[in-house]
């Protein structure tokens, strides 16, 4: 595990047990990462808002609890990039949007409370896709991000912020949100761990939302331990979630050892084929190759109506999205546009304060739903759910966990596909199934393509599977080509 | 005479061959100590915005948890209205309104909690129900600058206080033939509301509020286009507002016209409906699941708790009281709004003439602590009243002392120094009046009825001075008669 | 699947939106919109008559709170804000008749 430890930046395992130990201080570890932000930030773009006063006053709170002999948790002094889409109380919260650009929310979310309990320290709001649409970083209302790996290349998206804040050594730790694969994306993108939970696992109280029936909220971290720790942290249920799971979060970290054993793995044939890179594929191949040599159990698992996967996405999730997003009015908070009546200031309001995508996704979703239409394509796409969970259900009768890539390629350019809505979501072949599913999948950096850049590969598993997931993205990240 | 004149001719003769069909579609705000997705006070008369959190203010990343007790309340009610309570989902219901947080109204649609009952009337006629399915309410704007009405420019201030208070719609069947029946209705379901505990059901205040869909036919023939009138604040508008819209509605047909299907606005200051929007404007309001909320399949275990708490409901209570008093259910129903029903069974389990009771009932509990009456005193009064111990008006006087104080009536007849004058000798101050007044008791033998009529009323004044009040007119009046005809 | 999505389809659907398009951007959508219904015309080829739609991933019913009254938000926070306070209620221009 020392060894997948990147050398230039801690992790939040590492960073916490020093802090709680008194070996460090949390104010020196801000400070490191403080300084990180000061040299690459003006390049990198990833934070929206900078919290540094406020970061100095919650180490400086941490270190006077660790004097006064208390333990401030499980991720004492962990500097967190929160993605803007998480609301914070007091702290403008904007999803990269105009429409909400100086809102101040009166609440924090859930999943900010609970890192603050557990002695994280929120270093910044990260940059998205304006409302989470996106794949790239680049629908952002205030500039794209780029990636730290290569700053002619996107970071993938939306979670693009918190990515290359953890890739770059801004924060330990990023929380991101997952509709359609906008964790694992990017962390593949940027050679980072990404990971989804299962829908409901962690509470999405605070979290703005995209898609109601997809968003998920997970962790972006150096390594395997940190996605574990972080996810004891902030998952489990939450009672102002009436979606959230009633079980209790299994123990995750301390099982990370256990191997994978006697685990059977199928390497998902229908996401192996047409549109995935070579030398993607190549190292998804390799991968099964560690999986097996750990002693798993490999062979190739077929679920073929993921295939549709897209298709019933792009009509879910803007269905979701075009009600959601109708609040942004101009009535209660956030942009107004004055005009003579009610109605063209709402119009005069969204059509300043929205960008392109998110339009787009608005009328496609407001079509889905219209008169004439719902059964041909909302329902329709609400039934292609059904078949793809039981597909799945049918693949894991022969296998615990699923291989597949989490993105076709490496990272792209900047602005080589914003010109086409259509390829821009093509990037999110692989991972649609899962969230479609509701069910957790990993994306773990495994080698590099044939540019250099990072790959990753995603494993897949039931709901509520999460602690024999990670235990496979732990012996992949363990035998991951240096 | 061709047979378009024939059919013009038929319809010159005014309203008679023109049916009004009604129904009624009513939202009710549930008596929940908190609105429907969120710990705010359901409350009315707050400070303006100040029952508000994330959640009714619709605010980015906020998520609704469903009221236990307004769910309970809906499937009392439900379970009052003798409909099936179903397994339901909500839908959001999408269109841009200030009033509303979230631009999209949580309600349920296709799965509603409640489905396919009925509603019987005092006078016996049964209305369906088709459903009553919970949802959430909107806040309140008050227009501001041109004479604020709805429709006239100005600017309007919206309080979000009543956004999320969970409300009930009840949509009955069109099975309502005049404006009269409405009402009967609407009083019918607030007493049903009011018994049940689910509902203040003021309709001032607006817990109860009432959409009407009114359109004419001819006897037998289809349906016509209907109209929804919105804005009736009391029974009174509701039947001003249908008959003035049927009225409407008549009126185009004659002159050749078309009723077009349209949302109006009952105005009360001028007493008219005003259109508020057309059906070609109609929203499509894109239902769909709503993706923050689960399903409500109530258990058999929970279905019956609710079951057993739904009270005994005002039709049954006329039906009861209807039986023991041999009247008719709409006989009853006075009683049984004032809740005085049980006092009456009471009082008449207890011996006393049960026409005598409802008439006490009717006429003199129509105060404030009357239900409390002891059944057996309200019998012996009833009973002296019937031996002619008490005059039907000292019967009165006694009754309300009871009320106000309790106490037995003998007692307070004998205090008031209301004396039983016997038959007997009733019977003689009658003969000692008659010798005293010879010319009039022989005007009163011979005379006409007119005649006689004043008399009567000479003679029982001329009674009642010598016995101080204490006799009964009735029985002086028939000892009169016994007189003239002896 | 229905027919290809027009011109007029995206207008009435950003109107549905309160949305306003330029007429380069009406042209932009339209064709935008019809690749990616394109691309989900491959759902046309599925017999799904008797599928249950899912709208819930993670099956879960009667989930409730009991009625119990917790703090509200001040005042002076929530209308901080608004975009426009009076009386302390939220100000909003005419609506001229839009009442649903
Ligand atoms: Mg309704
Ligand atoms: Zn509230």
């Amino acid at each position: 595990m020392a060894d997948a430890t990147p050398a230039t930046t801690d992790t939040a395992v590492a960073i916490a047990e020093a802090v709680r130990s008194g070996e460090r201080s949390a104010r020196e570890v801000l400070d490191t990462h403080l300084a990180a932000i000061d040299a690459r930030e003006g390049e990198i773009h990833a934070f929206n808002l900078v919290l540094a006063d406020e970061a100095r006053a919650a180490a400086d709170e941490i270190d006077r609890r660790v004097a006064a002999g208390e333990d401030p948790g499980p991720l004492a002094g962990v500097p967190v990039a929160l993605k803007d889409n998480l609301c914070t109380r007091g702290v403008a919260t904007t999803c990269s949007s105009k429409i909400l650009e100086g809102w101040e929310p009166p609440y924090d979310a859930t999943v900010v409370r609970r890192l603050a309990d557990a002695g994280a320290v929120v270093v910044g709001k990260a940059n998205l896709d304006e409302f989470a649409m996106g794949s790239s970083t680049e629908n952002s209302a205030f500039g794209p991000t780029r990636n730290p790996r290569d700053t002619t290349k996107v970071p993938g998206g939306s979670s693009g912020g918190s990515t290359a804040a953890v890739a770059a050594g801004f924060a330990a730790v990023g929380l991101g949100s997952d509709t359609g694969g906008s964790i694992r994306q990017p962390a593949a993108l940027c050679g980072v761990v990404g990971m989804k939970p299962t829908y409901g696992r962690v509470s999405r109280y605070g979290l703005v939302a995209f898609a109601s029936s997809l968003d998920q909220i997970g962790p972006l971290t150096h390594t395997v331990a940190d996605t574990a720790r972080v996810l004891e942290v902030i998952g489990g249920h939450d009672p102002a979630d009436t979606t959230s799971i009633p079980e209790a979060m299994p123990a995750l970290e301390s099982v990370l050892g256990d191997g994978v054993a006697g685990l059977r793995v199928g390497v998902v044939r229908e996401l192996m084929g047409e549109g995935i890179a070579p030398d993607v594929a190549a190292r998804v191949r390799e991968a099964a190759e560690v999986l097996a040599a750990a002693g798993a159990e490999v062979g190739e698992a077929s679920v073929p109506a993921v295939t549709y996967g897209l298709s019933a996405y792009y009509l879910i999730a803007p269905a979701e999205a075009s009600s959601n997003l109708s609040r942004y009015d101009g009535v209660r908070y956030g942009l107004r546009v004055d005009a003579p009546t009610t109605p063209e200031m709402n119009l005069a309001s969204r059509t300043a304060g929205f960008g392109a995508e998110v339009k787009r996704r608005i009328m496609l979703g407001t079509y889905a739903l219209s008169a004439g239409y719902y059964d041909a394509y909302y329902g329709k796409a609400q039934k292609v759910r059904t078949l793809i969970i039981r597909d799945f259900a049918a693949a894991y009768e022969s296998f615990d966990l699923l291989l597949a890539p989490t993105s076709p390629t490496t990272a792209f350019p900047l602005g080589a596909k914003v010109s086409d809505p259509l390829t821009m979501y093509l990037n999110d072949i692989c991972t649609i199934p899962s969230n479609l599913a509701g069910q957790p999948a990993v994306s773990v950096p495994f080698g590099a393509g044939d540019d250099g850049l990072p790959v990753g590969v995603q494993l897949l598993a039931p709901a509520l599977a999460e602690a024999p997931l990670l235990r496979a993205a732990a012996v992949l990240e363990e035998g991951a080509p240096s | 005479m061709t047979e378009s004149g024939s059919r013009r001719g038929a319809d010159e003769g005014g309203t008679k061959q023109w049916e009004l069909v009604v129904g009624l579609e009513v939202h009710c705000e549930l008596a929940t100590a908190t609105k429907l997705f969120c710990g705010c006070p359901n409350q009315f008369g707050a400070e303006p915005n100040t029952n508000v959190c994330p959640v009714c203010l619709g605010l980015p990343g906020s998520l609704p948890v469903l009221n236990r007790q307004a769910v309970e309340f809906a499937m009392r009610l439900g379970r009052a209205l003798h409909c099936t309570v179903e397994p339901s989902t909500f839908a959001r219901k999408n269109y841009f309104y200030p009033d509303m947080p979230k631009d999209y109204q949580v309600s349920q649609y296709d799965q509603p909690i409640n489905a396919e009952g009925h509603l019987d009337l005092p006078s016996g006629q049964r209305i369906g129900i088709e459903r009553a399915h919970l949802e959430e309410d909107t806040g309140k704007s008050t227009h501001v600058g041109g004479g604020g009405r709805i429709h006239e420019a100005g600017h309007s201030l919206v309080d979000y206080n009543r956004a999320g208070v969970p409300l009930v719609e009840i949509v009955g069947r069109p099975d309502l033939r005049s404006s009269e029946d409405a009402k009967a209705y609407a009083a019918e379901l607030r007493a049903i509301l009011l018994a049940t505990g689910v509902s203040d059901a003021k309709m001032e205040e607006g817990s109860m509020r009432v959409d009407a869909n009114v359109s004419v036919r001819h006897p037998g023939e289809e349906f016509g286009t209907r109209c929804e009138i919105k804005n009736l604040n009391s029974l009174r508008s509701l039947g001003r507002a249908i008959d003035y819209e049927a009225r409407r509605q008549i009126d185009l047909i004659e002159a050749g016209e078309r009723v077009i299907q349209q949302t109006r606005h009952w105005d009360e200051a001028d007493g008219r409906t005003h259109t508020l929007r057309s059906k070609e404007e109609a929203y499509d309001y894109r239902y769909f699941p709503e993706p923050d909320l689960v399903p409500v399949v109530p258990s058999a275990e929970w279905l019956a708790e609710v079951e057993a708490s739904v009270p005994t409901l005002p039709a049954e209570r006329r039906e009861a009281v209807a039986e023991a008093a041999g009247v008719t259910p709409a006989d009853a129903a006075l009683v049984v709004e004032r809740g005085l029903d049980g006092l009456v069974l009471a009082a008449i389990a207890a011996g006393a003439d049960p026409l005598r009771v409802l008439t006490h009932a009717d006429h003199n509990l129509a105060v404030e602590g009357a239900d409390a009456l002891d059944p057996r005193a309200l019998a012996e009064l009833v009973t002296m009243e019937a031996d002619g111990a008490l005059t039907a008006t000292q019967a009165k006087t006694v009754l309300a002392e009871m009320v106000a104080g309790g106490g037995s009536p003998a007692e307070i007849a004998g205090a008031k120094g209301f004396e039983a004058v016997s038959a007997d000798a009733l019977g003689d101050v009658v003969d000692g009046i008659i010798a005293a007044n010879a010319d009039e008791w022989d005007r009163y033998v011979n005379g006409d009825d007119k005649t006689r009529g004043k008399l009567t009323g000479f003679f029982v004044g001329q009674v009642m001075r010598a016995t101080q009040g204490n006799a009964d007119g009735k029985a002086v009046t028939a000892l009169l008669e016994q007189r003239r005809g002896g | 699947m229905p027919q290809k999505i027009t011109r007029d389809d995206v207008a009435h659907v950003a109107d549905l939106a309160r949305l306003a398009l330029s007429d380069d951007e009406l042209e932009q959508f339209t064709g935008q919109l019809a690749a990616v219904l394109d691309h989900a015309a491959d759902v046309e080829a599925l017999d799904v008559a008797d599928v249950p739609p899912t709208s819930h991933p993670v099956p879960l019913e009667n989930v409730l709170r009991d009625d119990v009254v917790t703090p509200s938000l001040d005042r002076a926070e929530v209308l901080a804000q608004a975009p426009a306070v009076e009386d302390d209620r939220f100000r909003v221009p005419p609506s001229l008749g839009q009442e649903p």
